[in-house]
């Protein structure tokens, strides 16, 4: 089987398209873990102990099973209790909620590193609660963290093939239906191997970059 | 005579099994200036921190500025403080800390104007103005824009100070306000403390090793040990003739390592 530049020229436009909703999942998927994240990381500091523990019994859940697993119950599963989400948008859910058990140990570390003393300012300071967090410890926290955040969309990134499963139209899957069409495997599949290396060389460098900017905070 | 503003009945405070403090009583007087001396652990930081809320009390009862600091009336019967309560009570209160604890991502100024803005709905020009005032009293207008980071111990100090002030306490804490600045930053510390206890009425408790400095600044000085006030009495009975061992054990120890008096 030879390389074929003329059938690349012509699958080129439909696995660009591919390209498009992959880059969308994961760019809508890494704000919905960093919000998701952010949710599980200070309800498990919650004084309510219901809540914390709640929370945290379902991060566990979500982490210890597979991804693919929960793909296929949002979309395949959930339309039994009536809840009948489009694919992309389940797929996003699924990334979202599964990267958000993540961020938030990533979150936990970073409010962690905040030293008592800031909470102790802002007390005396007698700043309430609400004003504490947005503008002294989450200002504070997020910046040591960006690195590591970036890290886990990254990683979300190369995930992506998963949503194939759910019939999102990204690149492995626009890859797997001209493969399909044309019997022909060694132009398309390489191709989604080329986008995806060239996609999270740049983002490495992005994350370089971050980590020289945020990395750490001056005290 | 005026009443007490501050008036501390049968506290008591553990941390695990090792009882910090030990039913202990005092009274402080308004625009009294206060120093608690005594080896470490002995309860003096323990008791500016429970007086700033940072930590509570396990029994016994504080009344600060007429009103109950922990327990608030209602009815006539005395409850434990709810959030609002402390919230209130903590406005009366200022409080500087050994590490200054300086909010590092924001600049000097905001550093002051934050808590005024946040917690008295004051609009931003006020504050500002307001702010640079307190930082021309404590030496720091030229660097209103510049980052904690790039700060000394002593200058950041000074800022912790004005960011203590600018909420216009009626009592102000100082926790070993230089136990970690260079020997050479300290002096700039304490004259703004001097200026401020000659400018202002304010009531100043103070926690200090710097034994000369508690003897100028001071009306009064108290001398802890285990939990308990040992001895009380003017800056020269306590520093020149105490009568209590302890005291004079400790006085010794500390001219010994190296301590001005």
């Amino acid at each position: 089987m030879e390389w074929d530049w003329d059938f690349v020229r012509q699958i080129l436009p439909t696995l660009i398209e591919g390209v498009k909703i992959t880059i969308l999942a994961t760019l809508l998927g890494s704000v919905l873990a960093a919000i998701v994240g952010l949710g599980i990381a200070l309800a498990r500091r919650s004084p309510n102990r219901a809540l914390s523990r709640t929370v945290g019994f379902l991060a566990e859940f979500i982490r210890g099973t597979p991804l693919l697993v929960q793909l296929y119950f949002i979309f395949y599963v959930l339309p039994d209790f009536g809840i009948l989400l489009p694919p992309l948008v389940a797929g996003v859910i699924g990334l979202g909620l599964h990267y958000g058990t993540y961020t938030a140990e990533v979150y936990r570390a970073g409010i962690d590193n905040v030293p008592r003393g800031q909470w102790e300012a802002a007390k005396a300071c007698n700043l309430n609660a609400t004003q504490t967090w947005t503008h002294i410890i989450i200002p504070q926290a997020i910046p040591p963290m960006i690195p590591a955040l970036a890290n886990y969309f990254i990683a979300m990134f190369k995930e992506t093939p998963l949503l194939s499963a759910i019939t999102v139209l990204e690149l492995m899957n626009q890859a797997k239906s001209v493969a399909n069409t044309y019997y022909r495997y060694i132009e398309p599949i390489t191709l989604v191997g080329a986008f995806f290396l060239a996609i999270s060389l740049f983002s490495v460098v992005l994350l370089r970059w971050l980590e020289h900017r945020y990395g750490r905070i001056e005290r | 005579m005026s009443a007490p503003i501050i008036k501390i009945d049968g506290i008591s405070k553990s941390f695990g099994t090792f009882k910090v403090l030990d039913g202990l009583s005092m009274q402080v007087m308004p625009g009294e200036k206060l120093a608690l001396i005594g080896p470490s652990g002995s309860g003096k930081t323990t008791i500016l921190r429970i007086l700033m809320t940072l930590e509570r009390i396990d029994s016994g009862h504080i009344q600060v500025d007429g009103e109950q600091l922990y327990h608030m009336e209602r009815n006539g019967r005395l409850l434990t403080a709810d959030e609002r309560h402390l919230a209130k009570m903590r406005q009366k209160i200022g409080m500087v800390f050994q590490l200054f604890n300086l909010f590092p991502h924001k600049c000097v100024i905001d550093n002051v104007t934050l808590a005024p803005m946040l917690t008295k709905g004051v609009p931003r020009a006020a504050a500002e103005k307001r702010a640079m005032e307190l930082l021309d009293m404590v030496g720091m207008v030229d660097k209103a824009k510049a980052m904690p980071a790039q700060l000394s111990g002593g200058q950041k100090q000074r800022v912790a100070i004005a960011r203590a002030l600018a909420l216009s306490p009626k009592i102000m804490l100082f926790d070993e306000v230089t136990s970690a600045l260079d020997p050479e930053l300290v002096d700039e510390v304490l004259n703004v403390m001097r200026k401020l206890a000659a400018e202002t009425d304010m009531t100043m408790l103070l926690v200090t090793h710097e034994m000369g400095f508690a003897h100028d600044f001071a009306d009064r000085v108290l001398f802890f040990d285990r939990g308990r006030i040992v001895e009380e009495g003017k800056p020269d009975e306590i520093f020149r003739h105490p009568k209590q061992e302890r005291t004079q054990g400790f006085l010794k120890k500390i001219i010994a390592a190296g301590h001005r008096v």
